[in-house]
């Protein structure tokens, strides 16, 4: 796969073209090293599927959304603010972000702050690509049989419905899909969401992240798969801490299937 | 003629003591803020249909739930009976509905049944919650009261369902018998299919010991009835009434929603409209004192929260699928439910007892309730909020009280507050300069 580079708004600006989505990349994907390998993945696949995309780049900002979950509305509103004065400024109409908690925020908060987009989570942008027959999977891509299960992001699943995209995605790669006793309406948070991501626990006797990765051990499956990148920190600190690491890996889908499409190195 | 007296003032108390309490509640509910909830009127019958008629979110726990809607079913049920047993309490007639025949025949029949089923029902709750000891019935906030309140439901109902059984068995004897008051009254034997089998206990009980024991049932059954109307507000088992109009002001939003607040809205607009000068900003005859901002006590909650607050029936569903729960962190969100509606009850009887003034008492449900320790402990999973029944949002209130925690208070964990720092300044929770935000582009 040759190099290619990622557009930004700024620069389609100036070629006076508009690119059909944007591609919100998040905080976690933006700054975090593990993340960052999410968000190339998903810019593969877009970039892979002809999707004419861009991204904010240094004109992106936080959401808002760990700050209104931790009780400062005003920081929240202020962000959105300024978030919605860059996206309409740039008539952006399609957002696909690699966050389900951006996700949430702009499909459900943003729309009464003068914010309308049509937003996705990249695991059902994915899913519609593979549907309408854009990413053609290698035959012998490493996934194929694979015993693995999903961890439903809270604010993908319960907070918005969807718990149908991730799945068809892992199912388009032939792999076993193995459930935890927890899954999708019932599924366990990572422990990350409502700001938990930026301090410790409270007193308590066990992390939730290693409660949640008991729960996706015990499946026995190989890779447990992942749509936010913080609960891909959560399970991927708790696969440590259970010293799985050889055996078990942590992969967001955009992951799984940048690799099966052979467009990761 | 004493007997319709007797009952005739029994029925008024009770009405009396059950419309004082109502209005109680109602006022204490309205003590809440302002939520339109008026919207989306045949979405809302149908959630209500569905969740508390249909008790569709009862069933996620099927050993609970299918036990559950027998008591339901048989309340509901059972208490047509109830009208029969009025009107002969007030007027002197007995089984007033006889001439129904086999229709009457088939509703006493069916309410047998379930009288059985809602006292084997009764006895298998009793049994969960003392003897298996469900860990969920056992958690710090269910000591004391909580615990025999719902012990003196199960008991009162099982009581009940006994009385109602016994005194069919005794009033089939009497019957039969023509004895005086009974004389004349036909009900076939079919009516009875699980009383007669106490009515074989009664062999060889003397005439007047049957009309004994059909009366002193009779009594029982209605008493305890009333009794039971006058106790539910005061009980966790109000939710037998407010499960209704609480699933039909339900949020019909995405559970992932969180709502914007206009108070911020307001001054965000202004903020961020150039035209604004700062120093007329505010309107004449504006000056009122600014909202609070979150909730810091009862009555910052809204009036729906409230609702849900005197809707919680402890069952305790949220709490055994909260993350920070089940991990052993302090928060629990029934006790959240249980805070607030204890701390409205609280301000109601400070209110009636300062001549519908509130007489400052030093207390606030953030603080004397409920700790930061809870409020900091919660993801916003929305876990509690799927699991209840009846769609309480826990969750809501949560995190209405950080707001007031951090827009009234500034009191945060270091952490958060450094999070919020580097929002502002860098655009992300963390301290990358946000410059480098788009940098990763350059090593695709």
């Amino acid at each position: 796969m040759a190099d290619f580079k990622v557009p930004t708004m700024g620069e389609m600006l100036a070629l006076g073209e508009s690119p059909e989505v944007l591609f919100w990349v998040g905080c976690a994907g933006s700054f975090d090293d593990r993340a960052k390998r999410i968000t190339k993945a998903i810019a593969k696949i877009l970039n892979y599927a002809g999707v004419k995309f861009a991204v904010l780049g240094s004109e992106e900002s936080c959401t808002g959304d760990p700050a209104k979950r931790a009780g400062n509305e005003f920081l929240f509103q202020m962000q959105a603010a300024q978030n919605i004065a860059v996206l309409n400024g740039y008539g952006i109409k399609k957002i696909v972000t690699g966050c389900p908690h951006c996700f949430n925020v702009m499909k459900n908060e943003y729309p009464e702050l003068g914010g309308e987009y049509d937003v996705q989570h990249h695991s059902q942008f994915i899913a519609t690509l593979i549907a309408e027959g854009k990413l053609t999977l290698k035959d012998d891509h490493p996934f194929k049989g694979r015993r693995i299960t999903f961890h439903d992001p809270c604010y993908l699943g319960r907070g918005n419905g969807e718990y149908v995209a991730p799945r068809s995605v892992i199912e388009a790669l032939d792999a076993e899909l193995v459930e935890m006793k927890r899954c999708k309406q019932r599924g366990l948070c990572c422990g990350a969401g409502g700001a938990q991501m930026f301090k410790e626990a409270e007193r308590g006797n066990k992390e939730v992240n290693f409660e949640r990765t008991d729960d996706a051990i015990e499946t026995k499956a190989k890779t447990i798969a992942t749509g936010c990148p913080f609960c891909n920190t959560m399970m991927t600190d708790g696969v440590k801490n259970s010293e799985k690491e050889g055996t078990v890996d942590v992969q967001d889908i955009a992951e799984m299937i940048a690799t099966a499409t052979d467009i990761i190195d | 003629m004493v007997d319709k007296m007797i009952f005739g003032a029994l029925l008024l108390v009770a009405g009396f003591l059950f419309t004082k309490r109502i209005l109680f509640i109602k006022r204490n509910i309205l003590l809440g803020k302002d939520e339109d909830r008026s919207d989306r009127k045949s979405e809302r019958w149908m959630t209500m249909a569905l969740v508390a008629l249909g008790q569709s979110k009862m069933v996620a726990r099927p050993v609970a739930g299918i036990l559950h809607i027998l008591v339901y079913l048989g309340f509901i049920i059972i208490n047509i009976e109830m009208l029969e047993i009025v009107i002969d309490g007030l007027t002197g007639s007995h089984r007033a509905f006889a001439g129904l025949g086999s229709l009457y025949t088939v509703l006493i029949a069916s309410f047998e049944v379930l009288a059985l089923l809602v006292l084997v029902a009764c006895a298998i709750f009793l049994v969960r919650r003392h003897v298996i000891a469900i860990a969920r019935f056992k958690s710090p906030e269910m000591g004391g009261w909580p615990s025999l309140d719902a012990t003196i439901i199960l008991v009162a109902e099982i009581l009940l369902m006994s009385a109602f059984l016994t005194m069919n068995a005794a009033d089939a004897i009497a019957m039969a018998e023509n004895l005086d008051h009974y004389e004349g009254i036909v009900v076939s034997e079919s009516a009875f299919p699980i009383s007669s089998i106490i009515a074989g206990l009664l062999d060889g009980v003397s005439d007047s010991n049957i009309v004994l024991i059909e009366r002193f049932c009779w009594w029982f059954h209605i008493a305890g009835v009333l009794s039971f109307l006058v106790y539910v507000p005061y009980s966790k088992h109000f939710h037998i009434f407010l499960a209704f109009p609480n699933t039909y002001y339900s949020n019909l939003e995405e559970k992932g929603r969180l709502d914007n607040m206009a108070s911020v809205k307001k001054e965000v607009d202004l903020m961020m409209d150039p035209n604004v000068d700062p120093y007329t900003a505010t309107a004449e005859g504006e000056s009122e004192e600014p909202p609070r901002f979150g909730v810091k006590d009862a009555n910052d909650l809204s009036w729906k929260q409230l609702m849900e607050a005197y809707s919680c029936t402890e069952c305790g569903r949220c709490t055994s699928e909260c993350p920070a729960n089940t991990t052993g962190k302090l928060l629990s969100p029934r006790k959240i439910m249980m805070d607030s509606r204890d701390r409205i009850e609280e301000i109601g009887k400070n209110i009636d007892a300062n001549g519908g003034e509130f007489k400052p008492d030093g207390k606030s449900l953030v603080g004397s309730y409920i700790t930061e320790e809870e409020l900091w402990a919660c993801t916003s999973c929305q876990a509690c909020v799927e699991a209840c029944p009846i769609n309480i949002s826990p969750m809501g209130i949560i995190l209405d009280m950080r707001r007031s925690l951090i827009m009234e208070e500034s009191k945060s964990p270091e952490p958060i507050t450094s999070m919020f720092n580097n929002i502002e300044n860098n655009g992300a929770p963390w301290a990358f300069p946000a410059a480098t935000r788009g940098d990763w582009i350059n090593n695709v």
